[in-house]
């Protein structure tokens, strides 16, 4: 035998010449693991900066309600009303899987599942948004009814 | 020991950064007075959960019940703001959410910004942005006047703007 497996993970005996690494087939990389964190990182920042808009339009209630009401119905345009869906699925994924790492962290038996969770947070984050985007859909476009 | 051009060294089976090198700042520190990025790492889980509740109640009563976005307005806001479970409700949201935010995007700087003149710039952009809207967005939240502008027809809806 030339390496022993531990798991996927595979360790070469002391003294043999290093293998080419492989790029998948790593516990981590290229996996669920890696991807749910790489969103992760993505959907936060996105947050973050709709979070610094969006408390500053908020804000203009106290210049005037004509003021408030101007710029908030930039917000019901369709393409900001498309915004808002890929802003929901933002937040949802964000949520979702930041409940996954809470487990993953705090349940003994986190780790283990984390792939399992992995995509059950994709299950309910699809559910979500079988829920939020035909609404906002005809919120947006769906005239005066 | 480390030869001239490397990072790391090894002391037993420990790596350690190599001093003077980049990843010098990765180093373990003595272990003194209150660990801030333990406190940092159970804060983001605790205002996780907190904010997961917080936004998806946000989220549903703004964008998904009645008309959703395209209801809103100031008159939207002043009936919800006349009742102050919603400005509770939307001060957690506020100051949880915006340290939160803060913090991950310190984590994000962290990681990739490995010169030192930009980092400590984008982190003073974050701690400022962060201080200005939690104070002007606590000041709207507490000082809010939802009778404002009120009309006969408006008012009739929030009890206390009873013209």
């Amino acid at each position: 035998m030339a390496t022993k497996s531990a798991g996927t993970l595979t360790v070469d005996p002391p003294g043999a010449p290093p293998q080419p690494k492989k790029l998948g087939g790593t516990l981590y990389r290229g996996r669920e693991g890696m991807w749910s964190w790489v969103l992760h990182r993505i959907t936060g920042v996105a947050i973050f900066f709709f979070l610094l808009v969006h408390v500053l339009d908020t804000a203009l209630v106290k210049v005037s309600p004509e003021a408030y009401d101007a710029v908030i119905g930039a917000y019901k345009t369709p393409i900001m009303g498309l915004g808002e869906i890929a802003l929901v699925g933002a937040i949802g994924f964000h949520a979702l899987n930041g409940l996954r790492i809470i487990l993953i962290d705090f349940w003994s038996k986190g780790a283990k599942y984390q792939k399992t969770m992995f995509w059950s947070v994709i299950v309910l984050w699809v559910v979500l948004m079988a829920g939020f985007v035909p609404r906002q859909l005809m919120h947006i476009f769906g005239g005066d009814a | 020991m480390s030869e001239t051009g490397t990072t790391t060294e090894t002391i037993g089976s420990v790596i350690v950064p190599a001093p003077g090198s980049k990843y010098e700042r990765y180093a373990r520190q003595p272990k003194r007075g209150i660990n801030l990025e333990k406190w940092g790492w159970i804060y983001m889980r605790a205002s996780g959960v907190l904010l997961a509740v917080l936004i998806f109640g946000h989220l549903f009563v703004n964008l998904v019940a009645g008309e959703g976005v395209k209801a809103i307005d100031f008159a939207f806001v002043a009936g919800k703001w006349a009742d102050p479970f919603w400005i509770v409700w939307d001060l957690l949201l506020l100051w949880l959410a915006l340290i939160h935010g803060a913090n991950g995007m310190r984590t994000l700087v962290n990681d990739y910004a490995t010169r030192k003149g930009l980092r400590v710039v984008l982190l003073g952009l974050i701690g400022l942005a962060t201080v200005a809207l939690l104070v002007l967005g606590t000041l709207v939240l507490t000082t809010f006047d939802p009778c404002l502008g009120a009309t006969p027809a408006t008012a009739a809806a929030i009890p206390q703007c009873a013209l």
